[in-house]
């Protein structure tokens, strides 16, 4: 299990202080200037590594450093907290995104990060939480996050922590039948305690979603299995903020956030084979200075 | 000298369905530990959590006709610090679910415990679908996953007390075709080792769950034949107690598993797979007792003898591997 950077954590906590004290413009600067950190970690990551989810990476970095930074409930130095908010990565193949969030949140030492998805390394492809602090449960297969968080979720509410609970899927995962499975036990539940965010970025592995397995009206289906749907710009921090805020029904909270693969780079933004290609160093010099 | 064999199927022997044991202790432990958590799949009639349910409406969580979400809310309560019983008929908690059991139980080692209710084939007609006879060879192939086998009734609560006191990934197979106790009085359950009922040289028979009671009989059978049997209660298939195998190897002349589950990756493999590596002089005959393909339609105690899985039969293998066949 790889330790708490100390300063690290102290950083983010200043860093989220600093958050609440100034205006919602200010805020939205400070936070995109952080997940630009994040996706530049990201390329040094994946092209050291040879391998991993760049686009997916990319999209959903902004949904992490909104929650990472500014919603969750959290203390890095106690990964253990019993009444931490919970927060799992479905989409677990986006592992470097997550990684990249974690280690600038100060959970283990950015250093680490050169390690990705090296021989022996904490950080695998895919998240395990018996190495890397921060990780609730180990993803990867496709449609195991939600149903742990309605656990987490039922478990917060009786033994009365308060904690809330986020699971962040992959717009494509939601193909799976599990997590319709989830979405109707969260309901039911009255799980007002439970978020479940989909990084709507429109394209799966092989495809656009829509020319795979349509899963548009998303919005209305969520609706129509008992969540309180919020539509947002996955990418637009005070957006994103506000659809983190507590269920206003009694009902689940299911965000929407529309977003777009690859995210901060041009040339890799909603191009479907950059999945899970790898930059080429002309390439990495490009995107970095595009996310300088 | 024996002048009353006893049945091949220790029929004279007063029997007991081993869910109802377990619902007992389950209460019993909940009313002292309020993070004992039930969850099941509507099965609360066939899983007997009705009482349960009755005094902890809040702590029985019934996730309708859903296995994957039922066993990932499993992981969500363990982690954060509740010790759920996932109670689910064995076939659909095994093989629906089967991924979340690998991915959210045994390798990300959240501590849940999932009861296979009516394992092997206790659903006897109601055929090959309902029958859960490959539990056993898929989740033997989980690092960190406990697999449970009581024989008994005590078993049955022991299994269960254990799993309070020491929370982990652990895997219970829950009978209900009737059973009659086997557990010798003030017997503990040791993690990984097995149970030692009866001692002999001549073989050693290894047998689990619904076969424990016919070994024995079967080991009375061979004793007035003059044939002295030991007898294992391999309760618990992972961990796997190598130790007793190997002893079982050094010491008797052969070894016949018998087990109400496919021998291809049950417990006959695992035997088998600790006799193979041993130096060739160490190697016994072995017979491995128990399915090898799915079943044609019958009553529970119809299929065990169609599959040879009766005191008669395990008599038989241990003629021949001990060459008197």
């Amino acid at each position: 299990m790889l330790d708490t950077d100390v300063s690290q954590a102290t950083a983010w906590s200043e860093f989220r202080s600093r958050l609440d004290e100034v205006d919602d413009t200010e805020r939205d600067e400070l936070l995109a200037a952080r997940a630009r950190a994040v996706r530049r970690d990201v390329v040094g990551m994946i092209s050291g590594a040879g391998q991993g989810h760049i686009g997916g990476d990319f999209s959903v970095t902004d949904i992490l450093t909104a929650l990472f930074s500014a919603v969750l409930r959290i203390d890095p130095t106690r990964p253990d907290w019993a009444e931490r908010d919970r927060f799992i990565l479905s989409k677990g193949h986006c592992s470097a995104a997550l990684y990249a969030t974690l280690a600038e949140t100060g959970y283990f030492s950015r250093d680490e990060l050169t390690t990705f998805m090296e021989p022996l390394s904490a950080l695998n492809g895919h998240p395990n939480r018996n190495k890397v602090p921060g990780v609730e449960t180990n993803t990867g297969p496709l449609g195991h996050g939600l149903p742990v968080a309605v656990g987490q979720a039922i478990a917060a509410k009786l033994t009365g922590t308060g904690a809330r609970v986020f699971a962040v899927m992959g717009d494509g995962e939601m193909q799976e039948g599990s997590n319709w499975e989830a979405l109707m036990a969260g309901a039911h539940h009255r799980l007002d305690n439970l978020t479940a965010v989909v990084d709507r970025n429109r394209l799966q592995q092989g495809a656009r979603t829509e020319d795979t397995n349509g899963l548009d009206p998303l919005d209305e289906k969520l609706a129509a299995f008992g969540w309180e749907v919020r539509v947002v710009d996955g990418h637009d921090f005070s957006a994103l903020i506000e659809a983190f805020g507590p269920s206003t029904t009694g009902s689940p909270v299911a965000v929407v956030a529309q977003t777009v693969k690859g995210k901060g780079v041009s040339f890799i933004e909603d191009r479907v084979e950059w999945h899970h290609k790898v930059p080429t160093a002309d390439q990495v010099r490009t995107a970095l200075e595009e996310l300088a | 000298m024996t002048t009353t064999a006893p049945t091949p199927t220790g029929a004279d022997l007063p029997v007991h369905d081993n869910r109802k044991a377990f619902a007992e202790e389950l209460a019993a432990l909940a009313r002292v530990d309020d993070r004992i958590v039930a969850v099941c799949n509507d099965s609360v009639g066939s899983s007997n959590l009705t009482d349960f349910r009755d005094e902890f409406p809040d702590r029985l969580v019934n996730v309708g006709i859903a296995e994957q979400d039922m066993v990932g809310v499993g992981a969500g309560l363990a982690s954060a610090g509740m010790i759920p019983f996932v109670c689910a008929a064995a076939p659909f908690l095994t093989g629906r679910s089967l991924e979340q059991i690998k991915a959210d139980v045994a390798y990300s080692q959240h501590a849940v415990i999932l009861c296979g209710m009516s394992p092997g084939m206790a659903y006897g007609e109601l055929g090959p679908t309902h029958h859960s006879v490959e539990d056993l060879s898929w989740l033997r192939a989980l690092p960190g996953l406990d697999i449970v086998v009581p024989a008994d009734r005590l078993q049955t609560r022991q299994a269960v007390r254990a799993a309070v006191e020491h929370p982990r990934p652990t895997f219970i197979r829950v009978g209900r075709h009737k059973v009659p106790d086997v557990t010798p009085e003030g017997s503990v359950l040791e993690r990984g080792r097995f149970q030692q009922l009866r001692d002999g040289r001549d073989i050693t028979l290894v047998a689990t769950g619904t076969l424990v009671s016919r070994a024995l009989v079967a080991a009375e059978l061979l004793a007035a034949e003059g044939v002295q049997a030991r007898v294992l209660n391999a309760w618990s298939i992972a961990p796997f107690d190598v130790d007793a195998i190997e002893a079982a190897a050094r010491e008797t002349g052969g070894i016949v598993t018998a087990e109400e589950a496919n021998v291809a990756g049950g417990l006959g493999a695992a035997v088998a797979s600790v006799v193979g590596q041993l130096p060739g002089d160490s190697r016994v005959g072995l017979r491995l007792l128990g399915l090898t393909e799915f079943a044609p339609t019958g009553s529970t105690d119809f299929l065990l003898e169609h599959f040879g899985l009766t005191a008669d039969s395990i008599v038989a293998a241990a003629r021949e591997v001990a060459g008197r066949g």
